[in-house]
């Protein structure tokens, strides 16, 4: 299975026939495993990362980080998923250290984003203070360098 | 000004003029000209070297690391090898005596070779074997004697057959495990059965190890010849990190053994080489010290794509054996009724596929191609497709 789910991970577009021709697992076995672990949200998601930055200006990311005051019972939970259900919020941790989240958020522009902490993030009520930090450059995300991808060239094509 | 000689004498050296120039030449020169081929003829990995290992090395030069190193090689990256193969074979060398950081395995050999042989005595050396050896014991003077392996066998040396060849001149046995080009891991069984040879006949082992991380399946297949009890104090073990840790470009490999065998091997390489790359060593001792994950993590792709190769070259009515090491696959074309050098040279005319063919690797490699599969994936499946339709078309030629 982490066989399987490495080579998705790697590129979701894989099909079930070449995975089986890559782990040696019946393409049956490998489509019936790939379905449990999406049922299981072991397999939360299937994307593309995109350049957006290729077609113009792209949009605009902030990182955030958020103060907010522990709950009752809940702990940070019931706030965090609160913050974390807004769209603009592309990804969002409970962090050690000053502050206790981190989130990623992503807006058209700087007044989308400005408009999102000031009339939004800041006025919840468990929030007691937030920093922002604007991306000025994107150079790797989820793994992928973005521009700069290691190319293996310059092998001979015959080597003993 | 002396008048010119050069219609008397040759210029070059008897001893390098007696080399046999590759019978094959022209098949790489076609090679080298033609243009968008698939290539499985190559013997390196397809992956970068890990950045922390690249990083180590740019870090090295911005520290100012610019200056010969001991000839034996830096103290940390030695300490670094011992300490590697008392974990991974349960050998212990003495980095100060018993370790030689070399460059490339490639040098290795040839001070192991020319370190421990006298004018005439021979070696033993199973075959198909690396293209190297051959050359480096002519050139030591050596008789090179080489052990035909078969498929049958599955290229493990037969004992009778190293019984048959061995005489009062043999001086040593140099055994690839795993090996290039068959990809073969010798077992345990054999390896014992050699070590008994070794002792029996009182030989010196060169082991060339250079594949050692680079074994599927079962990791306990491979053994450490050295590790075999009586066979640390007679063999000298030859390994890098070009293979394991994708670093061909760095040149950089070393050599372990007896102290008196490594100090000879210390003097030729301190008046040939000085010292290994000062740069690449610091490479190679981040390599060590912080590279398993990736080296387990490049195994899981090569372990996926030889099941890829395998499968498709036997599908396609290339028989092959399993190989359990390195990164190559050794199909018999005894179907095509080619031989190896034809069946090499058409698939790339016709099919722009390039693989090695088995002969260069000696003359049990007749008959065979070297497949190998550090490779991607995509390339893998397009160079099957081209070489099924090439097998058919020649199968139906016969």
């Amino acid at each position: 299975m982490e066989e399987i789910l490495r080579i998705l991970e790697k590129n979701c577009r894989t099909d079930p026939s070449e995975i089986s021709e890559l782990t040696g697992l019946e393409e049956k076995d490998v489509r019936d495993l790939i379905s449990k672990a999406e049922e299981d949200k072991l397999i939360l998601s299937y994307k593309a990362q995109i350049d957006w930055g290729k077609l113009g200006d792209g949009p605009v990311l902030a990182i955030i980080e958020v103060k907010i005051a522990p709950q009752r019972d809940v702990g940070f939970d019931a706030i965090a998923m609160r913050i974390a259900r807004f769209p603009e919020v592309k990804s969002m941790h409970l962090v050690s250290g000053d502050y206790d989240l981190a989130a990623q958020v992503e807006g058209k522009n700087m007044y989308d984003i400005s408009n999102f902490v000031t009339n939004t993030l800041s006025t919840i009520d468990a929030v007691q203070g937030t920093s922002t930090r604007f991306v000025l450059k994107r150079y790797k995300e989820e793994g992928t360098l973005i521009g700069g991808d290691d190319m293996a060239e310059g092998r001979l094509p015959v080597s003993f | 000004m002396p008048e010119s000689t050069s219609n008397k004498y040759s210029r070059v050296s008897s001893r390098v003029d007696s080399i046999p120039s590759s019978g094959i030449r022209r098949f790489f020169d076609l090679i080298a000209s033609s243009d968008d081929i698939i290539s499985l003829g190559v013997g390196e990995p397809d992956f970068i070297t890990p950045w922390n290992i690249r990083e180590a090395a740019i870090y090295s030069i911005e520290r100012g690391h610019t200056h010969y190193t001991s000839n034996s090689g830096t103290l940390d990256l030695r300490r670094e090898i011992s300490k590697y193969l008392k974990e991974r074979a349960g050998v212990l060398y003495d980095p100060a005596s018993e370790v030689l950081v070399t460059v490339g395995v490639s040098e290795g050999l040839d001070l192991a070779i020319r370190t421990t042989t006298e004018i005439g005595d021979e070696i033993l050396v199973p075959q198909p074997a690396f293209v190297a050896y051959e050359p480096i014991v002519h050139m030591a003077g050596g008789k090179f004697v080489g052990i035909d392996t078969s498929m049958e066998n599955k290229f493990v040396p037969a004992i009778t057959e190293l019984e048959s060849k061995v005489t009062d001149k043999t001086r040593a046995i140099l055994i690839n495990n795993p090996n290039n080009p068959t990809g073969a891991v010798i077992n345990k069984k054999v390896l014992f059965e050699i070590a008994d040879f070794v002792l029996a006949n009182d030989l010196i082992v060169i082991a060339d190890e250079i594949y050692d991380r680079l074994v599927y399946g079962d990791k306990d297949a491979f053994i450490h010849f050295a590790s075999i009890p009586g066979m640390l104090e007679r063999t000298v073990t030859l390994n890098g990190f070009s293979k394991s840790y994708a670093m061909t470009g760095w040149r950089v490999g070393y050599a372990v053994g007896p102290e008196e065998i490594l100090a000879g091997m210390t003097k030729l390489h301190q008046y040939t080489m000085m010292s290994a790359p000062t740069v690449a060593q610091h490479a190679a001792k981040e390599a060590l010290s912080n590279g398993d994950s990736s080296v387990n993590e490049m195994l899981e792709a090569y372990s996926m794509r030889r099941r890829l190769l395998l499968n498709g070259l036997n599908n396609i009515g290339l028989e092959c054996i399993e190989p359990d090491g390195a990164f190559y696959a050794f199909p018999s074309i005894e179907v095509t009724g080619l031989s190896s050098e034809s069946f090499a040279e058409q698939l790339l005319v016709e099919e722009k596929v390039a693989v090695v063919p088995g002969n260069v690797f000696g003359p049990s490699g007749e008959g065979f191609i070297r497949c190998c599969y550090a490779a991607s994936v995509a390339d893998i499946k397009e160079a099957l497709v081209r070489i099924g339709r090439f097998v058919d078309k020649h199968k139906s030629d016969r």
